[in-house]
């Protein structure tokens, strides 16, 4: 029997079990996909927001500050990609100047730091490529980007090291009470446990749901975004966001921790929660609403568009804290934009919570830092050059865009929680997120990946389950 | 730090044919650089024949034609270093590059030969919306795949882009055992070679839908199907016209970028046309001393004319490097493509500089039937050639002599123009 | 009569030729532009050829195929039958460009030789 089962791999999951780790507990996360950060934490606008949008006085205006104020510390001793680079808020009619003057004020009772509201021209200055109809901004230094797969896998390999155990490919199909906890039922048999951590995303409410009386309903409320080139990754230098509406802050416009320009997302509610579709309708709109607050936004950089769901719940509020009707099932739900910025303080509310109610006590030695995998580029010289001359295979480049090699490949397949899929080693490297978009380096990495893990090329998937890259061999069904 | 006369990016058929150009015309200390574990670039995976009737006036297949070059290569004994990536070169030409066997080294450069090739464009490049399934590659990926490691990417085909890559793998997918159920073709007619069209999809009655594309991707691990739907003048999808397809494999071959990333960092001019260097007559870019060649400089059709130029590069980096002929007027006359011609390469011309004989290339915008392609020496036509056909899908090419040029003594601006018959 | 449609492949113009047979012989050839439009036609209507490409896999090589062609044109409706001919060969490595895989393939008289070297690895 486990002390915690926590459903879930993304942001909200990995960071309540990297927080879990610091105590004494078997603790397990059951994750349906074959790696984590496999839904919502995959596919977001990678913004760690200042935290002006949330209503005062909210868990997730509370939340939000006190996250952001964690991340900087958090990337180091994790060592993922952040950068605090400021947002602006950009008011293109002076009628509503009262909406940009109320975010402001509502920054202010939220505790975000520096906030202020500067004029159109001071917007210009800092941002040359605004729209023309700037006429004020609310500027937030606080706000930052990070790169979500680097922070939700460090997370979870963080977690790891300290010994919570991760069943990757496990869908649990149903929850049970039992004696002195639950027993989930997956696809992959029985577990038992004393507490659970519902952090299942837009699948939150369904898992809820099977224990409680007090129903909640998620939303998957689609996103769509466009990414362009690292050649377009300096159109701005800070996240730009247009005025919020009721569905959430808008298009915007934003560098990448990589270089790259992101535009979206949309918000549009949908029923499937798998339906990460993007669509003609959708993309347009980004294309359109992200002219009006930037301009010249070169659009024949474009090199790949994508669509994330946020769990949306019908309060608009984050849910947080063990079901009423339901001792020892926690929820970890709703959890929508800013979660990511959130996640750093999400995890540790879901510790505290845990360590009150099971008596926890630290583990005596909790390893606190995690190193990422080597980016030889940050190397001098001579650094880089004994590197190769070590381990050679840092000297052949696999994915020519990103200029990720096979060191970093490798490292990336056998390091705690490794890659096992194109994605996987895709998100973990960068190998074949760049402009070609994998047309080169798709069959080498292929080639790597059956190599190292002692499969046959057929079996090596896109993203696992079915999403097989090849399907037999030439002439086999001549 | 190492010291070259030469260093050629890429061991493809540009650069091949740029080094042995190049030794024959007296440059020993030359250098290729190739990022693949083998010389020959694409043409190793281009394994279908029609190469060389030109060059060499038989039918080559690809690896053929590659080995042919590579066999001078070795005659000659020029250096080429292999699974070598070059990082960065920089304005003085130092040229950095990397391998497993010598890791970081610097290479100092009196001419550099940009023979990078292309790259195929991706979906994303073209915004098509739907799931993000395993199943869809650009054609080229999906040669390789075939062609190189003998591994089908899928059974059920669709094919988006009527470009020869996608032409081709058509009736390679077909003939290693998969159905091929259709190919769409955005725009009004196909960029491909008549050839292929009739060899490739009407030999085995696949159909070709002009006109078409893809509007929606269905299947969230494994592709499962498409919609094509038919699309109006420009290009926008027609509502109400739209076509399931079920397959497990969407191949794109959706137009070539010459792959400049190494050239833009160490400031040579682009042309927004072609996404290749700006070139003058010696195929020399803004940077003297840096020449490029091949598909790096604007997408080819046939490998025959890939060599001719590279070999007219080769020949002007050995001369740059023994700094002969190279007195130039200082005058530049200016190539001015217009009338249906999309560009020309070269963009400059020094009447000097220039060789008796100068080939320049260039390609249409749209088809033109019955038609001719002429030549203005600033207000005055001195060619005027009667077409068939022109059109995108193959290039064209004019040739001027020295003679012609130096009878016009203050010529300006060159006009190359298609005009109707 | 029979009517024959093709499209020429000689030029860019591909041209929509009518080729009007009787006893399997060309009566005329209608709708090209140029002489070689005429050539071709009357080439595929009575005897269509064509180079077949394919590949094998190599044992022991520096590489895992070979790649392959037929040293002549083979007739149209042979093609396939070629293909399944080359179904499961393989070749020991080193192989050279010209080296012979099967003789007479598919009763065509027209032997499959390799266009490409593999090294053994």
């Amino acid at each position: 029997m486990y002390d915690v089962i926590i459903i879930g791999g993304g942001v909200s999951g990995a960071a309540s079990a990297r927080e879990l780790s610091r105590y004494k507990i078997k603790a397990c996360v059951l994750e349906k996909e074959e790696d984590v950060c496999c839904g919502t934490s995959k596919a977001n606008s990678a913004i760690v927001h200042a935290g002006y949008d949330a209503v005062p006085g909210s868990l997730m205006a509370k939340l939000n500050v006190k996250g952001n104020e964690m991340m900087e510390q958090l990337s180091k001793d994790l060592d993922f990609p952040f950068r605090r680079i400021g947002s602006l808020v950009i008011c293109l009619n002076e009628t509503d100047m009262p909406k940009l003057q109320e975010l402001y004020e509502k920054g202010l009772k939220n505790g975000v730091r520096d906030l202020k509201i500067i004029s159109g021209e001071e917007a210009k200055a800092m941002e040359p490529n605004l729209d023309d109809q700037v006429c004020a901004a609310l500027y937030a230094p606080t706000a930052g980007i990070v790169c979500p797969f680097e922070l939700n896998i460090a997370l979870a390999e963080n977690a790891c090291e300290n010994g919570v155990e991760f069943r990757l490919g496990t869908e649990v199909e149903n929850i049970v009470k039992i004696d002195g906890g639950y027993e989930l039922h997956t696809n992959h048999g029985n577990f038992q446990t004393r507490y659970v951590v519902n952090a299942a995303g837009v699948y939150a409410d369904r898992f809820h749901n099977m224990v409680s009386r007090k129903k909640i309903h998620i939303t998957p409320r689609k996103g769509e975004y466009c990414l362009l080139d690292k050649t377009a990754g300096q159109h701005v230098s800070r996240t730009i966001f247009s005025l919020p509406t009721k569905y959430g802050k808008g298009v915007l416009v934003t560098p990448t921790v990589h270089g790259n320009l992101l535009l979206g997302p949309t918000a549009n509610d949908i029923e499937n929660k798998e339906g990460t579709n993007t669509t003609r309708e959708g993309l347009d709109e980004v294309i359109t609403k992200a002219g009006q607050s930037v301009k010249d936004l070169p659009m024949r950089q474009v090199i790949t568009s994508f669509a994330g769901l946020r769990a949306h719940e019908d309060g608009s509020e984050f849910i947080i804290g063990e079901v009423e009707d339901a001792k020892g099932f926690i929820d970890c739900a709703g959890i929508e934009s800013p979660g990511l910025t959130s996640c750093p303080a999400i995890g540790e509310m879901v510790a505290d919570i845990l360590k009150e109610k099971m008596r926890l006590e630290k583990k005596e030695h909790f390893i606190e830092t995690r190193k990422g995998i080597l980016d030889p580029n940050t190397l001098s010289t001579e650094e880089h050059a004994e590197l190769i001359r070590k381990e050679p295979a840092y000297g052949n480049v696999i994915c020519r865009c990103e200029m990720i090699t096979e060191g970093e490949i490798l490292d990336a397949i056998h390091r705690p929680l490794g890659a096992k899929s194109l994605d996987g080693v895709k998100r973990r490297t960068r190998a074949g997120m760049g402009r070609c978009q994998s047309g080169f380096c798709s069959p080498r990495t292929m080639e790597i990946l059956a190599r190292e893990l002692g499969k046959d090329m057929s079996e090596i998937t896109k993203t696992g389950g079915e999403s097989r890259l090849v399907v037999g061999t030439n002439k086999d069904r001549l | 730090m190492k010291n070259y006369d030469i260093v050629i990016i890429g061991g493809g058929p540009a650069g091949l044919a740029a080094a042995v150009s190049a030794k024959r015309n007296g440059t020993d200390s030359i250098l290729i650089l190739e990022r693949d574990k083998e010389l020959g670039g694409i043409l190793n995976q281009c394994i279908h024949n029609g190469f060389g009737l030109h060059t060499f006036q038989e039918e080559l297949t690809g690896p053929e034609y590659a080995q042919r070059f590579i066999d001078q290569v070795v005659e000659l004994g020029i250096e080429y270093r292999l699974n070598t990536m070059v990082m960065d070169i920089s304005h003085e030409k130092v040229v950095t590059a990397m391998n497993k066997e010598e890791g970081l080294f610097e290479i100092q450069a009196k001419a550099v030969i940009l023979s990078m090739g292309c790259r195929e464009r991706s979906r994303g490049a073209l915004n098509i919306p739907g799931y993000r399934p395993a199943g869809i590659y650009s054609a080229g990926t999906a040669q390789r795949l075939v062609n190189m490691e003998g591994m089908m990417p899928g059974r059920e085909i669709v094919i988006l882009g009527s470009g020869d890559i996608g032409l081709i793998m058509a009736r390679r997918m077909t003939l290693e055992g998969a159905k091929v159920k259709v190919v769409a073709e955005l725009m009004p007619y196909s960029g491909g070679l008549k050839r292929n069209i009739v060899q490739c999809l009407d030999d085995y009655g696949i159909p070709l839908k002009l006109s078409h594309t893809v509007v929606d991707i269905k299947g969230k691990e494994r592709l499962e199907g498409v919609t094509l739907a038919e699309v109006d003048q420009n290009g926008k999808p027609i509502p109400g016209t739209e076509e399931e397809y079920s397959c497990d494999t969407l191949l794109l071959s959706v137009g070539l970028i010459p792959e400049n990333e190494l050239s833009r960092g160490m400031g040579v001019e682009m042309s927004r046309v072609t996404s290749g260097p700006v070139v003058n007559e010696s195929l020399e870019t803004n940077i003297e001393g840096v020449f490029a060649c091949g598909n790096v400089l604007h997408v080819h059709d046939l490998v025959d004319f890939v060599s001719e130029e590279a070999a007219a590069a080769g020949k002007h980096a050995a001369a740059y490097v023994k700094g002969e002929s190279r007195p130039g007027s200082g005058r530049r006359i200016t190539m001015n493509p217009t009338g249906g011609v999309r560009y020309t390469v070269p963009s400059t011309i020094d009447p000097e500089r220039m060789e008796n004989e100068l080939t320049v290339r260039f390609r249409a915008g749209a088809v033109f039937k019955n038609c001719y392609v002429s030549v203005y020496f600033d207000q005055e036509r001195v060619i005027r050639r009667r077409r068939q056909i022109v059109a995108p899908g193959e290039m064209e090419e004019i040739r001027l002599t020295k003679e012609q040029l130096s009878q016009h003594a203050d010529l300006k601006i060159i006009t190359v123009t298609i005009e109707e018959a | 009569m029979e009517i024959r449609h093709l499209t020429c492949i000689s030029c860019p113009m591909g041209c929509p030729i009518t080729v009007e047979m009787e006893d399997g012989q060309v009566v005329s050839v209608t709708g090209n532009t140029c002489k070689r439009g005429d050539i071709y036609a009357r080439k595929e209507v009575t005897n269509p050829t064509r180079i077949v490409t394919s590949t094998i896999r190599v044992k022991g090589g520096a590489e895992d195929m070979v790649s392959v062609k037929t040293k002549e044109d083979i007739p149209k409706g042979k093609i396939f039958d070629c293909v399944k001919a080359l179904k499961g060969i393989e070749k020991e490595a080193p192989v050279k460009i010209g080296d012979v895989i099967l003789k007479d393939v598919a009763g065509t008289g027209v032997d499959i030789v390799a266009t490409k070297h593999v090294e053994k690895a």
